[in-house]
């Protein structure tokens, strides 16, 4: 073998490379997520839970396209409870605390809403009304 | 026709890992198994390949030089296209691994009327490369997220980056580099169709890797903004940390898109070492680029050489064949000494 001065730490650097995540966590897995449930314990939801899981952000987009875009504020009405097309109106009712529920998925997945862009969770909406 | 061959091949893994993965207890093999494999098979492919290459001696100094060599002090050195140091050296395979600047020298040579030839710059395939390359990397990179736990910041701005930062588009939201990654794979296979030329060349393993890649950007999307029917990012999350933790568990129902993708980038890894694909690691092995242009100020020894075989000057060939050369009546420089013994005689 030739050039084995810069070739062999060349196929060492390369291993490592492919081989991040595997020794950066040192084969720790880490805490896994642990969404709270509503406090009020409420059951029932708009969708069932598997599919709220896989596709609630498709559904938030699709709501937001429906008011803000459509203006169609029409109220869904689930197994004689409604729910008005809105995060705060809605989600929020039952997941009362952001920090607890939809923080705890998304910190995991390393995912960044712009939700919280515009909306307020009920802890900033308190907090707001008690200074002003 | 070897297009449709690399299309139908890649089809039929699909719907291998379609199939295969709806029957209970395969996810396992899909999910764990083949991915591991196919891992371990492309580390030490990649590394056997590299490693065969250098045991392969060099037996010219061969660096492609494509600018005005060394010489005198007032005739300027090019130095990145005639390298004669190795810091030269380290600068041209800089800008060629991260710039592909032999690309960017690309021409295209047409005979017109006349007839009549031209030749004209062609930066086609650079642009296209820069494109399907970057947007490569960035895939890759952001994959991190899925298998990293807690998720370093700078893995978490790169992703800002690459979606939220420049395109607010829909919910996952569209990545930047999805778009490149499929964009780069459709130019790269249209330039094979396109290019008379190239396309004369190209070959079915041409065509494959293209296939390949574009069913992986392809399905990885679909799973994205598509088909999200039990993509659970919790659950694959939790598999893929499991999988570098070396404890992987499928703790719940991940849809097939999720197989399918897995199984195509598993394929993709084992068919790497043996392929074209390898131009990543030869890339830094290609004498032509890592060698410097010193030949006439360093003596390049081919390794080759028998060391029993020794230098044979002019000097001493004339003193081996002198006199078959003077009866051949060919010109020597130290004629024959006079024969003593015929004076005498």
């Amino acid at each position: 073998m030739y050039n084995k001065g810069t070739i062999i730490p060349g196929l060492i650097f390369f291993v490592l490379f492919v081989t991040f995540p595997v020794w950066f966590q040192g084969l720790k897995a880490g805490d896994m997520p642990k969404p709270e449930l509503p406090p009020g314990g409420e059951k029932q939801c708009v969708m069932p839970a598997d599919y709220m899981r896989a596709n609630h952000m498709q559904l938030l987009n699709e709501w937001r396209d429906n008011v803000l875009r459509d203006g169609n504020r029409e109220i869904l009405e689930i197994n004689g409870k409604k729910y008005p097309k809105g995060l705060q109106m809605a989600c929020m009712e039952c997941h009362s605390r952001k920090e607890k529920f939809c923080d705890s998925c998304h910190t995991y997945a390393a995912v960044d809403p712009y939700c919280w862009d515009c909306h307020l969770t009920p802890n900033e909406v308190a907090s707001k009304e008690a200074t002003h | 026709m070897k297009y449709a061959y690399s299309f139908l091949a890649v089809l039929a893994l699909v719907v291998f890992a379609w199939l295969g993965s709806k029957i209970p207890g395969m996810q396992y093999l899909f999910g764990v198994a083949i991915p591991y494999l196919a891992i371990m098979i492309f580390l030490g492919g990649f590394v056997y390949r590299v490693v065969y290459w250098a045991k392969s001696p060099v037996p010219f100094s061969i660096p492609t030089t494509c600018g005005q060599g060394k010489s005198l002090d007032f005739i300027k050195q090019d130095k990145l296209d005639c390298p004669t140091k190795t810091s030269e050296v380290v600068a041209r395979m800089f800008l060629e691994i991260f710039a592909f600047r032999s690309l960017f020298r690309n021409t295209k040579s047409e005979i017109h009327e006349g007839p009549k030839i031209t030749y004209e710059s062609s930066k086609w395939l650079w642009l296209f490369a820069l494109i399907f390359h970057y947007s490569f990397l960035v895939v890759v990179i952001r994959h991190m997220r899925l298998f990293l736990n807690p998720v370093p910041e700078w893995l978490q701005f790169l992703d800002f980056m690459d979606a939220g930062a420049v395109l607010q588009i829909g919910s996952p939201l569209f990545y930047a580099s999805s778009a490149g990654l499929v964009l780069g794979v459709v130019l790269l296979f249209g330039r094979r169709l396109v290019n008379r030329q190239v396309r004369y060349i190209s070959l079915l393993n041409d065509y494959f890797p293209l296939f390949l890649i574009f069913g992986i950007a392809s399905t990885g999307m679909l799973m994205r903004y598509v088909l999200r029917d039990n993509i659970d990012i919790i659950t694959i999350k939790e598999l893929l940390v499991g999988l570098v933790t070396l404890s992987p568990v499928i703790s719940a129902k991940i849809g097939s898109i999720f197989y399918i993708h897995v199984f195509l980038v598993s394929t993709l890894l084992v068919y790497f070492p043996f392929s074209k694909l390898m131009h990543m690691g030869g890339v830094f092995m290609s004498p032509t680029r890592n060698m410097a242009n010193d030949s006439r100020a360093k003596r390049h020894i081919n390794p080759w050489n028998d060391p029993t075989i020794k230098p044979h000057s002019y000097a001493g060939y004339e003193d081996e064949f002198r006199e078959f050369m003077v009866d051949a009546g060919i010109p020597v420089e130290k004629e024959l000494p006079p024969k003593a013994d015929e004076e005498q005689g």
